[in-house]
């Protein structure tokens, strides 16, 4: 099991590398002089030449690569223009609303999915097998922008059934105390019950938008997956042997049905993570893809490249667990290994 | 001639995959003539008629500065149909000849592809886009790029996949006894042979890159106003959509939902005519 984890590990060192040399380049190719970036639209000559000493953008590439890895190792992600806050800690204050509602529209998205697929595998054919195509095929068809601006409209606006896209909480409501970061799990902790609700209501609208978008290749992966297992040679010799149908497909289709899903979690979080900037943008959610988006239109380019490196880090831990989740879930592989 | 007889044989099976040619040719229709069928110009403003609903004048209603919504959707066709064909053509370049390189030559080829396919495979696709629109600059020509960036690994793998099965194929020996050249046998042998494959994977990444275009321009990134863009017409009406004007964002928004359904069932369609194998 050890050794699985520690091989797991090694194959994520040359993604890190990737990832810190991709965002670098990122910098270095921006139109005309990185240092008039850095330095802001208005900045005068002067700043623009000693933002360049201080940033140290006249010196070599590889003498800027090493300076940069330097900092990164200090946790140095430069400043943010507008607010000339370090980046790393508006990220870092930020990231707990954006890993909240993604988790709970992967949590979502994975609840619905998976019965979906496995009721449209069982009953193949059916009403559901066909509601199961439809939502599949439309789901990746329609943008999370429209889908989310689409249930602000008739949810809030036409049935006042949710309220204000307003970020996390009602104005009302203050913040609880601060354990986690996410207002769902410290409000719970304290036994806060209004800020549990007030916090589970403004989440749901972004987080259903979310979920709707990532349902489609869950549900299309298990649909697959599921049928592939339940034409195979065991799963006949099992309900030729008398075991009820339950049985059959729980405990021994399901099992295996699983495997392709948790592959597909990976591309699925790629979406997600993309999907929220955008639903972000639309709710006025305040994480970082929000804080990013900002930072473009006011042309604040430290951030940006902050927050591409956190996602990419980020995507690179979740690519991980998904390996090792595999590996937990299929013997095969920890035999092997 | 054969071909067609089984296309025939396979739209009279599935009559959505006819819907969808026949979605595919109405687009196709809008981006070619849109500007020159536009009951209104699609730029003049007219502050009078602003916010107006869908009425027989307005098909699709008035924006907030009095601009037809309807020529706007119907002109938008033509450049987010541009980008997003550009963008997957300017991949399948990139990826499909690094990929049968890679996939016939082996060694290191295919550890230099792999690894560039890997890296760009460690982001979210789509931060990665932001990033590379954020660095290249907010212009058009950088979201086809930045697109086309994205869906490299895509076309680099399938085609690596399809010239390794090829590599030991019969006509490939014949090609090579004949006395072409490796490069030869590459390009007028093995990538003609795969090219429907390659086909099929952009039509299915025809739908991805028009919600790729469109979720940058969302965001402010490359097409400006006042172009009209879906991306940018719904971003437009979302300031609106909470005051109760919801034409501004959902036409532009359904328009785009038909472009992208048409182009995956379309995907589904070219894949059951040409590999009836792997039809789901």
């Amino acid at each position: 099991m050890l050794k699985l984890l520690l091989s797991r590990l090694a194959t994520a060192i040359p993604s890190i590398v990737g990832v810190v040399v991709v965002t670098f380049m990122l910098t270095r190719l921006l139109p005309g002089d990185p240092a008039a970036y850095f330095a802001g639209l208005a900045a005068s000559p002067q700043a623009i030449a000693e933002i360049r000493t201080k940033l140290g953008l006249d010196k070599s590439l590889p003498e800027q690569f090493v300076t940069y890895l330097v900092d990164l190792a200090h946790g140095n992600l430069g400043n943010s223009l507008s607010t000339g806050q370090p980046v790393v800690t508006e990220i870092a204050t930020r990231l707990p609303a954006s890993a909240e509602l993604t988790l709970l529209a992967l949590i979502l998205a994975v609840g619905i999915a998976i019965p979906l697929g496995v009721l449209a595998a069982v009953k193949q054919g059916t009403w559901i097998d066909h509601l199961c195509r439809i939502v599949t095929t439309a789901g990746v068809s329609l943008p999370v922008f429209f889908t989310g601006l689409l249930f602000a409209y008739v949810f809030y606006y036409l049935l006042q059934w949710a309220p204000a896209p307003s970020g996390r909480l009602d104005v009302f409501l203050s913040p609880p105390t601060h354990i986690t970061g996410f207002y769902l799990i410290d409000s719970a902790l304290t036994g806060n019950m209004e800020v549990f609700w007030g916090a589970l209501r403004q989440l749901a609208l972004p987080a259903i938008s979310m979920a709707i978008f990532s349902l489609a290749p869950l549900a299309r992966m298990t649909r697959g997956s599921m049928l592939a297992v339940l034409g195979s040679d065991f799963i006949r010799t099992a309900r030729a042997s008398g075991l009820a149908p339950g049985t059959v497909v729980f405990t021994y289709a399901f099992r295996n049905a699983v495997l392709p899903v948790i592959t597909v979690l990976g591309m699925v979080f790629s979406f997600l993570l993309g999907a929220n900037v955008l639903v972000e943008t639309v709710f006025a959610w305040p994480g970082i893809g929000l804080y990013a988006v900002n930072a473009l239109i006011t042309s604040d380019y430290a951030p940006v490249q902050g927050f591409v490196l956190t996602m990419a880090i980020l995507y690179v831990a979740l690519n991980l667990t998904i390996d090792l989740l595999y590996g937990l879930v299929d013997p095969r592989v920890r035999l092997d290994s | 001639m054969n071909l067609l007889r089984h296309a025939r044989y396979v739209l009279s099976e599935n009559p959505v995959t006819g819907l969808a040619f026949a979605l595919f040719a109405l687009l196709l229709m809008a981006a070619i003539f849109g500007p020159l069928i536009a009951p209104y110009s699609p730029l003049q403003s007219n502050a009078a008629m602003a916010l107006k609903p869908p009425s027989a004048a307005h098909w699709f209603g008035t924006d907030q500065l009095g601009r037809d919504i309807f020529s706007r959707v119907l002109v938008a066709t033509r450049l987010d149909l541009s980008i997003a064909f550009a963008s997957v053509i300017l991949a399948f370049m990139l990826g499909a000849l690094s990929g049968v390189a890679a996939g016939y030559f082996g060694g290191w080829t295919d550890r230099v592809v792999g690894r560039l396919a890997d890296t760009i495979m460690a982001f979210p696709l789509f931060v990665l886009a932001m990033g590379i629109v954020a660095a290249l600059g907010n212009e058009v020509i950088n979201i086809v790029i930045a697109t086309a960036i994205i869906n490299f690994p895509l076309y680099a793998r399938v085609a690596r996949a399809e010239a390794n099965v090829r590599r030991e194929a019969g006509f490939v020996e014949a090609a090579r006894l004949s006395g072409n050249g490796e490069a030869r046998v590459l390009l007028g042998h093995v990538l003609p042979n795969i090219m429907p494959i390659m086909m099929v994977q952009m039509s299915l990444t025809m739908g991805y890159a028009i919600l790729n275009a469109a979720g940058l321009s969302f965001i402010g990134l490359g097409v400006r106003p006042p172009a009209p863009e879906w991306g940018i017409m719904v971003a437009e009406g979302a300031n609106f959509i909470q005051s109760g004007e919801w034409w501004i964002a959902l036409f532009p928004g359904a328009a785009l939902m038909l472009a992208v359904f048409c182009f995956n069932l379309l995907g589904d369609g070219l894949r059951d005519i040409i590999d009836p194998r792997q039809r789901t």
